[in-house]
C-alpha cells in the first residue's frame, strides 16, 4: 500500500471530500419536483399525445393523403377519405390506436400540411382500453385545445426542419 | 435481322423497330411519357433521350427508328444531365399536389422524378394555371397537372375512334380540350385515365376513395359482356373500389370498356344479403334453414315437368353445372334455359355458339361482314380490335341492318333476311366479295338470330359458308357475338331446351302457363307474366328477378367467388375471389349442394375441385371439330334490324350502379343506333 493511501486512510480524506459534496449541495436550489403541481420543461420537438389541427379558419387541416398511414411503422393509424362537397379530399375518419402506437413521430414528420402533430402532452393514460383508441373527432378536440402550444412548438422548429 | 450496339452490347433488332425498343430488348430502360406501345409515337415528351455516337446531341429514341450499326449510350453522364434538364422543364409547371392526387403512388412522373428530379426547384414565377375540362361522369380533370404527352388525345382518335379531344394552343398555352365541353362519345373513353401518365386525368367515382398501396389486388376475369376482358379487382375490406384492365393480347389487349371498369360500384348497392320469404304479398326476412324448407317443399308440391330453371347472364360455370345437376338429380326435371333473349341458337356443334374466328383473328381478316349487330356496344373491346384492324388493313366492312356509328366506316346493304338470300344465292354483289377473300368474316348478332327467321339467317350462312369451303380447322369464318357472359358456358353444359322440331319449347311452354314453379338464377332480363306461379330468386342483387320472387335466396357476385366462365371465343378463363359476399349471402353452388342434401339426393361432388372435374369432363366432351350439314331451311322474309340496347342498363349489377345511371343519362342525349336515327 502506498504512503499516500495510508494518509488518506487514517485522515477519512474521501469522507471528507464526500461531506464537503452534500454541505454545497445544501445551499443549492433543489432538482425535484413536485411532480403533478409543477412540470418540467419540455423540447417543442416533443412526441406526446397526437391532435389534428385546423386552419385558423376552422378548417381541417387533414387532405387524407394518407402518408402518416403509410409510413406508421407500427400500423396505428386506419384513415378513409372522400371528396367534400367543394370538391376538397378530406377524411372521413381518421383512427389512431395510441396503444398500437410507438410514438415514433413519422406521421408528424411526413405530413405536408403540418395536420397530425404530436403535442407536448403526456397525461392522457386511461382506465380502459378503449378510450386509447383515439377517432378523428378527440384528434380534433385535441387539436383544438392545445392549437397555441402547437404552433409555437412548429414556429420554435421550423429553421431545423 | 440487323445489329444495333446499345451499351457496348450488340443486340438483333428486326426491321422497323425504334431505338426505344431496341433498347428494351438490351434491357436498358428508358423513362418516357408520351411513348405508349400501342398508340401513334408523337415523340413530344423528350424524356427518352439517349446518346448516339453519330450524332451530336441526344436524340429522342421513341421517335428514331433503329438503323443497322448504330451505337447507343443510355447510361452516359450526357444522358442523365439531359433526362434531368426534361425533368426540370416539365415539373417547372407541374403543380406540388401529390398529396392530394389520386395518381400518387402509381405516378410515372412521381416514380421517375425520383430518378431524375431536383429537390428543390430553381423557379420563382408563378405556374400556369388552366382551367378545368368537363370531360364526363367518368374523368376528372385538373390540366394544371397536365405535361402535353397527348396519349390521350391518341387514344381517342386512333383507338376509340372518336376526334374529340384535341390540344389548343401552343407552347405554355396548350390545352388538352373536349372543344365542346361535352362528354366523350365512346364506351371505352375511361381508358384515357389509365394511359395518364400524371393525374391530369383521373378516375371521378374513384375520386379520393383510396390509395393504390391501400388496395388488395386480384386478378380476374369481367363478366358485363361475353368478350371476358381480364381485370384486375382493386378492393379495400369488402368494398370493391375500382376495377383496372389487365394485359391480354388475344382477348382485351389493354383496354377495357366504361361498363367493366365503372359498374363496380354496382356491387356495394342493392345487395340481397339475407333470404326473403313472400308473406301476405310482402317479403319479410327469413333464414337459411326456412328459406331451404320452404323451397323443398315447394319442389315436391310439383310434378318435376312443371318446375323450370332459368340461367342468368352472370352465372358462373360452377353455379350453371351444379343448378344442372340439382335440376337433373334432386327434381328430375329437364326444363332448363339459359336464353332469356329468346335468340336462335344450334347447340349440335360447338361452333354454333362461339366467335370461331376469335378476337385475335379480326386482324388476320380482309372482309367482314355484320349481320344484325351492333358490335360497339354488344362487345366494346372486340369493335375496338375491328376499328384496328381497319386502321391497319384497311379492311372492307359491311353490315346487314342499320348499326349506327361504329367508329370505323362500313356499308350498309340493307336490312332484310332477302339480302341474305342474295349472298347466298350469288346474285349479290357482296356473294363475289366473300367468295374472293382470303379470311372472311361473319358476324352474326342477336338481333339477326331474334324472331322467326333467325334459324333461316343462321342455318343458311352456315351452310353458304361451309359450301364455300371458309368452315376449316385454320379459318372458320361462322361467327357469333353473344352478349351475356355465361352464354357460351350454359350452353356448352347443355342448359337449353332444345329438340329437333322446336327451338323455343321452353319460352312456348311458359307463355302455356306450362310451369308451376320457377327457378330463376340471377336471371332478370326476362319478362313473363307471374300469374300463380311460385317464383324462385338466387342472384346477389335485389333487380327484376327479386321483384317478383316468392323465395330470395342471395348468392355471390362475380368478385365474390371462385368461378370458371368461356367468353364469346369459347376459351375457358378462371375468375378469382376478390372480396367476400355481403351477410349470409353464399355461393351459389354450395347453395345447390346444401338443398341437395338436405333432399337426401347428393350431387356426387363435394368440393370445389370435384366441381370442376365434372365440368371440365363435361365441356371436354363438347369439343369436336366435325361440320355436320343442316337442311335447307325455308327462306323467311324478314327485317333485320339492330336492336337498341340500354348499353349501361344491361345487368343487375349495372342497373344498381349510380355511375352507370349517370352515364345512362348522357348518353341519351347523343348515342343511337340505327333504329332510333330511322325513326
Amino acid at each position: 500500500m502506498k504512503i499516500s493511501r495510508i494518509i488518506k486512510t487514517v485522515f477519512m480524506a474521501d469522507f471528507v471530500a464526500g461531506l464537503l459534496i452534500a454541505i454545497k449541495t445544501i445551499f443549492k436550489s433543489s432538482k425535484t419536483i413536485n411532480y403533478p403541481f409543477e412540470k418540467g420543461k419540455i423540447s417543442p420537438r416533443f412526441r406526446g399525445e397526437h391532435a389534428l389541427r385546423r386552419y385558423p379558419n376552422g378548417e381541417e387541416r387533414c387532405i387524407a393523403c394518407k402518408l402518416c398511414e403509410a409510413v406508421c411503422p407500427a400500423q396505428a393509424i386506419t384513415i378513409e377519405s372522400e371528396i367534400k362537397n367543394d370538391g376538397s379530399r378530406k377524411t372521413t375518419r381518421y383512427d389512431i390506436d395510441m396503444l398500437k402506437c410507438i410514438y415514433c413521430g413519422l406521421c408528424e414528420e411526413s405530413c405536408p400540411v403540418d395536420a397530425i402533430v404530436q403535442g407536448p402532452n403526456f397525461e392522457f393514460g386511461t382506465e380502459t382500453r378503449e378510450e386509447l383508441y383515439y377517432n378523428k373527432q378527440k384528434l380534433l378536440e385535441n387539436g383544438d385545445k392545445w392549437e397555441t402550444v402547437l404552433a409555437e412548438n412548429i414556429k420554435a422548429d421550423l429553421p431545423f426542419r | 435481322m440487323p445489329k444495333i450496339i446499345i451499351n457496348n452490347k450488340e443486340v438483333e433488332f428486326e426491321e422497323g423497330m425504334t431505338v426505344l425498343q431496341a433498347c428494351e430488348l438490351a434491357g436498358a430502360e428508358i423513362p418516357r411519357f408520351c411513348y405508349h406501345e400501342r398508340l401513334s409515337i408523337a415523340g413530344n415528351c423528350r424524356m427518352c433521350l439517349v446518346e448516339n455516337k453519330k450524332s451530336p446531341k441526344p436524340i429522342a429514341s421513341c421517335a428514331e427508328p433503329a438503323v443497322e450499326g448504330m451505337n447507343i449510350k443510355t447510361n452516359t453522364p450526357l444522358v442523365d444531365k439531359a433526362r434531368k434538364g426534361v425533368m426540370e422543364f416539365l415539373l417547372a409547371n407541374h403543380p406540388l399536389d401529390c398529396p392530394v392526387c389520386d395518381q400518387g403512388g402509381e405516378c410515372d412522373l412521381q416514380d421517375q422524378s425520383m430518378f431524375y428530379g431536383f429537390d428543390y426547384s430553381r423557379y420563382s414565377e408563378n405556374k400556369r394555371q388552366v382551367k378545368e375540362k368537363y370531360m364526363g361522369p367518368l374523368i376528372k380533370t385538373i390540366m394544371t397537372r397536365c405535361i402535353h404527352c397527348t396519349r390521350c388525345i391518341r387514344f381517342a382518335t386512333e383507338v376509340a375512334g372518336i376526334p374529340e379531344l384535341g390540344a389548343i394552343g401552343r407552347g405554355e398555352d396548350m390545352e388538352i380540350t373536349t372543344y365542346l365541353e361535352r362528354a366523350m362519345e365512346s364506351e371505352m373513353s375511361a381508358n384515357v385515365i389509365d394511359l395518364c401518365p400524371v393525374g391530369a386525368l383521373t378516375s371521378k367515382p374513384y375520386a379520393f376513395e383510396a390509395r393504390p398501396w391501400d388496395l388488395k389486388k386480384t386478378e380476374t376475369i369481367d363478366v358485363m359482356d361475353a368478350v371476358g376482358s381480364n381485370i384486375r379487382v382493386d378492393t379495400y375490406g369488402w368494398e370493391v373500389k375500382r376495377v383496372l384492365p389487365r394485359v391480354n393480347e388475344d382477348i382485351n389487349e389493354e383496354w377495357i370498356s366504361d361498363k367493366t371498369r365503372y359498374a363496380c360500384d354496382g356491387l356495394l348497392k342493392q345487395r340481397l344479403d339475407t333470404p326473403y320469404i313472400r308473406e301476405n304479398g310482402r317479403l319479410q326476412k327469413s333464414s337459411w334453414d326456412q328459406a331451404l324448407k320452404l323451397l323443398i317443399s315447394k319442389l315436391k308440391s310439383f310434378d318435376p315437368n312443371e318446375v323450370a330453371g332459368l340461367v342468368g347472364d352472370l352465372a358462373d360455370l360452377e353455379m350453371i353445372y351444379s343448378f344442372k345437376s340439382f335440376f337433373e338429380k334432386c327434381i328430375g326435371s329437364t326444363n332448363l334455359e339459359c336464353r332469356q333473349d329468346r335468340i336462335y341458337i344450334n347447340p349440335q356443334e360447338r361452333m354454333n355458339y362461339i366467335f370461331n374466328s376469335s378476337i385475335n383473328g379480326i386482324e388476320d381478316s380482309d372482309f367482314i361482314l355484320l349481320v344484325g349487330t351492333n358490335p360497339r356496344l354488344e362487345a366494346t373491346i372486340l369493335n375496338a380490335r375491328i376499328r384496328k384492324a381497319y386502321i391497319k388493313n384497311k379492311l372492307k366492312i359491311y353490315s346487314i341492318g342499320d348499326a349506327g356509328d361504329l367508329t370505323y366506316p362500313y356499308q350498309n346493304i340493307g336490312s332484310n333476311t332477302s339480302i341474305i338470300r342474295e349472298i347466298v344465292s350469288g346474285s349479290h354483289e357482296i356473294s363475289h366479295k366473300i367468295k374472293k377473300a382470303k379470311k372472311p368474316m361473319i358476324i352474326i348478332g342477336d338481333s339477326a338470330l331474334y324472331g322467326k327467321s333467325g334459324k333461316y339467317v343462321f342455318e343458311t350462312l352456315k351452310n353458304f359458308l361451309s359450301y364455300n369451303n371458309f368452315i376449316k380447322k385454320d379459318w372458320n369464318a361462322l361467327n357469333i357475338l353473344t352478349q351475356q357472359a355465361s352464354r357460351v358456358g350454359a350452353i356448352d353444359c347443355d342448359v337449353y331446351s332444345i329438340n329437333e322440331a322446336e327451338n323455343f319449347s321452353f319460352f312456348n311452354k311458359l307463355e302455356n302457363d306450362d310451369f308451376k314453379l320457377i327457378y330463376l338464377l340471377g336471371a332478370d332480363n326476362i319478362n313473363f307474366e307471374k300469374k300463380n306461379k311460385f317464383v324462385v330468386y338466387q342472384g346477389s342483387h335485389g333487380d327484376r328477378g327479386a321483384e317478383i320472387a316468392d323465395i330470395i335466396l342471395p348468392g355471390a357476385a362475380y368478385t365474390e367467388k371462385n368461378g370458371l366462365f368461356i367468353n364469346l371465343e369459347g376459351k375457358l378463363q378462371s375468375a378469382y375471389k376478390a372480396s367476400y359476399p355481403p351477410g349470409d349471402a353464399r355461393e351459389d353452388w354450395i347453395i345447390f349442394k346444401d338443398l341437395a342434401n338436405m333432399m337426401k339426393k347428393p350431387l356426387g361432388y363435394h368440393n370445389v375441385k370435384q366441381l370442376r372435374e365434372s365440368i371440365n369432363k363435361h365441356i371436354q366432351s363438347k369439343i369436336n371439330n366435325g361440320v355436320k350439314k343442316t337442311n335447307e331451311v325455308d327462306f323467311i322474309e324478314e327485317n333485320i334490324s339492330v336492336k337498341p340496347i340500354d348499353y349501361y342498363y344491361t345487368n343487375s349489377i349495372a342497373r344498381s350502379s349510380k355511375v352507370m345511371s349517370e352515364c345512362r343519362q348522357i348518353s341519351k342525349k347523343f348515342l343511337f343506333t340505327g333504329i332510333e336515327k330511322a325513326s
